[in-house]
């Protein structure tokens, strides 16, 4: 019997985050496989509805902590160290995203807990569940079983689909929890800024992805370029959303957006981890890299290792006269 | 102020890496070398000391591993740390992240720090977590995948990317932080640096020393098990050419665009 607490994340006007959603619906299979149940955490300004309505996507019961402030990690290890404690639960499953990895480490360490990240995939046996990792860029998967109770589960991001097949509405509990000392000591000033314009790049059908290969920010231009040739869109990684050179709202990834475009043609971009499963499930991966060890080259279509500097320029000019002629 | 950055050794980047199917654990036999996610780590202490908001009294690096980490310490010291501390143990061997952090908590005690700092990432383990797990041991506040980070007294402002966008989190010292790639651009080491490192301080710490309970540490301590390893779901590989004639690079991708009628 696999008791499970999901953390259930929400952004500011309430709305809950698709990886939680699909994590609780694989907490509810999992649940039901190895005869136990499912039940979520919210924390900050839940409404009973919004609660409430997890129970669709088969949360048996939803704990609400109202005073935890949502978006900072330990506050919330506080809550579900509590909710874990007091209910017995004998998994804590995480949607893939930042937090989940904050909040399952604090909970590795308050709860001596062991814990897998980057899990793609949970397989339930004799009551305990045994969590699939892909370790060194995907060259490998550890089946990994827990000694500790609880375990703790924290997924990639996309690894779990969102169900509505729950049976309505869950139960809804508060709980009053004192914070620790050092949860109360990091307070968010400005929560989720987008920084530069809105763009809509999840419609296009072509996607260009700009990354740090491009040396520097106006060097966007040759992205720019191949995508109008083609009627798309342009992307990018974090590494250069970080550094300024492109507008968040074009980020992919895990701590982006996930796309699934007919073409993604990724130009200087290494293929790490977090950038791939944002694009993974694009019909056609075509890479420019000038590093053969790339671990794009791995997962794409056609790769060609080569300059960029090069090839995107003629490239744009090749299309162009093609469509012209 | 006193800073701790927690260093990792980690297989050269160019290694290919591999787990032995023996033990279950990574193979870290071959060339080994710096974490160089650590290396932004260091480059944040050295900006802090030298911004000259707070007075840095001493930027120590710390690592937990084999006889052979120290090579680690020695380039951590050659970018710029003071000395070096060195927690290596047999019992250690094989911990996993719940029993790695609680060692490095454990070390880190007992230089009672104002703020550790952290890589994003261990090149090798790629947990991304060792950083919530050390702080939550330390009772101290936390926050990863920092990439800007300002110190005011007793404070810290730092901004990330979160789920949403960016977050900007103001934090009480003592704090650990764990920093991103993007938070600044590591310097090189100067050749005295590197000529000099292997004669700043490193103490090397036995677990009994710094008060570990070799209970809840190496495999004994561990709590979670690799039970299999697997290969990885068969996907049929792409093609992958060398540009060699631009031309006919383009051409050759032109036509692969046009079969699939994406242009
Ligand atoms: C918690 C967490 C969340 C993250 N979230 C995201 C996310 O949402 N999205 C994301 O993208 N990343 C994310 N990352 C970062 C991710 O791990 C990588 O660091 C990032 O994707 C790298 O971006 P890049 O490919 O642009 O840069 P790099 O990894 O630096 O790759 C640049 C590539 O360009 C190639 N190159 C250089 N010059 C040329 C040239 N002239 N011609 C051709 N090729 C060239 C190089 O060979 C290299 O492979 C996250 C990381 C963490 C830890
Ligand atoms: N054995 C270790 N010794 C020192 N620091 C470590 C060790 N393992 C991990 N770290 C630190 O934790 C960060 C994140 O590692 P990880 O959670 O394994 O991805 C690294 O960048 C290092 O700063």
């Amino acid at each position: 019997m696999a008791d499970i607490l999901v953390y259930a994340l929400h952004d500011d006007e309430g709305n809950f985050n698709k990886n939680s959603l699909g994590a609780i619906s694989e907490a509810a299979k999992l649940a039901s496989e190895t005869g136990g149940t499912a039940a979520a955490v919210v924390v900050g300004d839940v409404s009973d509805d919004a609660a409430a309505g997890l129970g669709g996507y088969g949360a048996a019961k939803v704990y609400r902590a109202k005073s935890c402030p949502e978006g900072l990690a330990q506050p919330i290890v506080d809550v579900m160290a509590k909710v874990i404690s007091d209910n017995g639960f004998g998994y804590a499953l995480f949607g893939g995203g930042l937090l989940g990895f904050e909040i399952g480490a604090g909970l590795t360490a308050r709860l001596g807990a062991g814990v897998t990240m980057e899990v793609t995939a949970v397989k339930a046996a004799d009551g305990k569940l045994v969590a699939e990792r892909p370790v060194l860029q995907d060259s490998a998967i550890v089946d990994v079983g827990y000694v500790s109770e609880p375990g703790i589960i924290i997924g990639r991001l996309n690894a779990f689909d969102v169900n509505e097949s729950g049976s309505g509405s869950a139960e809804v509990e508060d709980v009053e929890v004192e914070l620790s000392e050092w949860s109360t000591k990091a307070t968010m000033v400005t929560r989720g800024e987008a920084r530069g314009e809105d763009v809509n790049i999840e419609d296009a059908e072509i996607l260009v992805g700009g990354g740090r290969g491009l040396g520097e920010k106006e060097n966007f231009k040759l992205a720019e370029d191949l995508a109008e040739s083609m009627g798309g869109a342009v992307a990018a990684t974090r590494a250069v959303v970080d550094a300024g050179w492109y507008p968040y709202s074009t980020q992919i990834g895990q701590t982006g957006k996930t796309v699934a475009p007919k073409l993604y043609l990724a130009a200087g971009i290494s293929g790490a981890i977090q950038h791939k499963v944002g694009m993974q499930s694009s019909e056609n991966i075509l890479a420019i890299n000038k590093d053969q060890n790339a671990p794009i080259f791995e997962f794409c279509d056609l790769g060609v290792v080569g300059d960029l500097h090069k090839i995107m320029p003629k490239l744009t000019e090749a299309i162009k006269a093609k469509k012209g002629g | 102020m006193k800073i701790c950055c927690l260093v990792k050794e980690v297989p050269d980047a160019a290694v290919q890496k591999r787990l032995d199917p023996a033990t279950k654990r990574l193979d870290r036999s071959g060339e080994k070398t710096l974490n160089q996610f650590d290396t932004h780590g260091i480059e944040a202490a050295m900006q802090i000391r030298e911004g000259g908001a707070v007075d840095v009294d001493e930027i120590v690096a710390v690592t937990m591993g084999p006889e052979s980490a120290q090579r680690a310490l020695h380039k951590a010291v050659a970018l710029g740390a003071d000395r070096s501390v060195h927690l290596t143990d047999g019992s250690l061997a094989g911990s996993d992240v719940c029993a790695t952090g609680y060692a490095l908590a454990k070390v880190l005690e007992s230089e009672s720090p104002d703020l550790v700092l952290l890589g994003q990432q261990s090149d090798d383990g790629e947990c991304y977590t060792i950083g919530a797990v050390v702080a939550d041991h330390l009772k101290m506040p936390s926050l990863t995948q920092v990439i800007k980070m300002d110190v005011t007294d007793g404070k810290l402002r730092c901004e990330r990317q979160a789920e949403y966008g960016y977050d900007t989190v103001e934090i009480q010292l003592p704090a650990v932080i764990s920093v991103g790639d993007a938070i600044n651009e590591p310097r090189y080491p100067s050749l005295k640096a590197i000529m000099g490192a292997k004669k700043k301080p490193l103490d090397t710490k036995a677990a009994g020393e710094v008060g570990i309970d070799s209970g809840q540490v190496g495999e004994a301590g561990s709590q979670t098990q690799v039970l299999a390893i697997n290969p990885p779901p068969e996907k049929e590989a792409g093609e992958v050419f060398e540009d060699e004639d631009t031309n006919e690079t383009v051409e050759k991708i032109v036509a692969w665009l046009d079969e699939r009628k994406l242009i």
